[in-house]
């Protein structure tokens, strides 16, 4: 990896949308919208509602297919000139192994990210992610599948991440995400409506950053394969955080929609602060929190 | 067509009712090239409840002065915030954003733009470039009262304009799809912007007479270039991006019962 800055999936398109504003080679890595085996229309609108410092959604996976994205989106992003990263969904095992089988064939992609997470599906997706065994069957069936890099993304929606962690990484996953969005709702006081079309969303933005360093810190002293964290960052400090708590690489998200140039702000005020503080990598400060 | 982030400084802010404000923009470059529907993403800094960027759409491009213009509605904590922009103030602008309005194909062809409250912004730039084309815009602008009715004179200055207000204070009482032009004379081509209902009614009266529509959508969205699927509509291709296959789009595209 050139650095140690990704986008998150369902925040950055393809990479594509945002060709205008950042040098997409100079980005750590690109993890593209989720993609299943089957196309899927998402969810109905509305499917975003503003909250204090973060924001809701229930997008709900809207993707054309494997084969729609093998076909016509890969020949398109794949010499952009970074870690090309697709995030793979599914609703059975058999779904997300399949799915996963054919991104393996596709040369310009080093690793998938596998979405055991999505709080806005109701058939899979978040369901796998919330309990050791589902997540472990999930990860056991795409393992067979695939051969490259495979990350496992986390759901915060659990009782003890911890736990999940373990469970993914002893079924052969080379690193965990985390945390997807947290699932929470808003309504409309005068119509009595929730402001979300199947009434709850994932949150995501500043907002969570709390919840998802502790995570991060406490999944990161669990295993022994590598941590990518993510969740409302939005600065170099926000990143340095997740560094100290154990992450080695950050996903930046929702931070993305306020500026859509922020990664390489992210990625240079990584570097300043490394210079300054006499380091030269970010190995240096992985972990390195003071407890 | 490429899209830029810029800090563009306030010019100028006006005050047009006591809840629109249109704001001019400048840059020390020459702005860049925007048509006539697309929008501008502007960060609010400071608005106690709001995060994300506001969608405006573009009222009127003066390459003269190298000033754009923001006609905003103060409505919620975000557009409020916006109205509070003074001189020499600094607004931060991902843009330009969307596809715009289909140009006529001949400067002959009889365009009608219809629009409601706030919605009349995007169609004084149009009109101005159907004028420059050769053209002779027709406005139908609809308010509640005649104080509600913004930029009247800009109006005027471009093409031929007909009003209606729903308390009969200026034009004819009612709403625009009312408005006896629509029954005296034809149009080749309509375009509209304004509150939902409004743009369906439109819409309903154009299909019915078989004439071309675009409407231009506001659907509540994040990004503004397509990545994150939230400001979604329902078409005939299925579920698209108005901030990125819109926010102008036909109404033969629309899954709209009309």
């Amino acid at each position: 990896m050139k650095n140690p800055v990704m986008t998150a999936s369902g925040t950055f398109g393809y990479g594509l949308e945002f060709a205008d504003f950042v040098p997409l080679e100079e980005i750590g890595g690109i993890i593209v919208k989720g993609t299943t085996l089957a196309p899927r229309q998402g969810n109905d609108y509305p499917r975003m509602a503003e909250t204090p410092q973060g924001m809701l959604n229930c997008v709900g996976l809207q993707n054309k297919g494997v084969d729609y994205f093998c076909e016509h989106i890969y020949p398109q992003i794949k010499d952009i000139d970074t870690n090309m990263i697709v995030n793979v969904s599914g609703s059975s095992p058999e779904d997300y192994a399949e799915c996963a089988a054919r991104i393996d064939a596709l040369d310009r992609i080093p690793a998938i990210e596998l979405n055991i997470s999505c709080p806005n599906v109701k058939d899979g997706g978040m369901a796998f992610g919330v309990t050791c065994e589902g997540a472990a069957s999930v990860v056991k069936a795409v393992r067979q599948r695939y051969h490259k890099t495979l990350i496992v993304k986390l759901s915060p929606n659990v009782t003890s991440i911890a736990d999940i962690a373990r469970a993914v990484e002893a079924e052969g996953a080379d690193s965990v995400s985390l945390i997807n969005t947290l699932m929470g709702m808003a309504i409309d006081i005068e119509r009595r409506k929730p402001l979300l079309s199947i009434s709850t969303g994932g949150l995501s933005g500043p907002a969570v950053k709390p919840v998802a360093l502790r995570m991060v810190w406490q999944v990161a002293k669990a295993v022994n394969i590598p941590v990518i964290g993510l969740g409302g960052i939005s600065t170099a400090t926000d990143a340095i955080e997740f560094f100290m708590a154990g992450a080695t690489a950050i996903e930046i998200g929702t931070a993305n929609f306020l500026d859509p140039a922020v990664t390489m702000k992210v990625r240079n005020g990584i570097n300043e602060w490394l210079d300054n503080h006499g380091c030269k990598s970010v190995t240096e400060i992985v972990g390195a929190l003071d407890v | 067509m490429k899209k830029y982030v810029l800090d563009l400084m306030v010019s100028s802010v006006e005050a047009l009712s006591p809840k629109h404000v249109l704001i001019k923009l400048t840059d020390s470059k020459p702005l860049p090239e925007m048509t006539p529907g697309q929008f501008v993403e502007v960060r609010v800094d400071g608005s106690p409840s709001t995060f994300l960027r506001r969608p405006i759409s573009i009222n009127f491009v003066d390459r003269d002065s190298n000033e754009l213009w923001l006609l905003v509605a103060a409505i919620g904590d975000g557009t409020r915030r916006l109205a509070t922009l003074q001189k020499g103030d600094t607004l931060n602008c991902v843009l330009p954003l969307g596809n715009g309005f289909t140009m006529p194909s001949q400067p002959s062809q009889k365009v009608l733009l219809v629009g409601g409250g706030v919605g009349v912004a995007p169609l004084l730039y149009f009109g101005q470039q159907i004028k420059a084309a050769g053209g002779e815009p027709t406005f139908l602008l609809g308010a509640r009262t005649a104080a509600d009715l913004l930029e009247l004179d800009l109006f005027k200055a471009v093409g031929r304009v007909f009003v209606t207000t729903e308390d009969g204070s200026e034009g004819e009482r009612g709403f625009v799809t009312n408005h006896s032009v629509l029954t005296h004379e034809r149009f080749d081509q309509i375009s509209t912007c304004g509150p939902k209902p409004m743009m369906m009614a439109v819409a309903r009266y154009a299909k019915a007479e078989g004439i071309e529509c675009e409407v231009s959508l506001e659907n509540k969205m994040a990004c503004g270039v397509g990545a994150c699927l939230c400001c979604v509509e329902k078409t005939t291709e299925g579920n698209v991006c108005v901030c990125k296959e819109g926010p102008v789009l036909n109404i033969n595209k629309l899954s709209w019962q009309i």
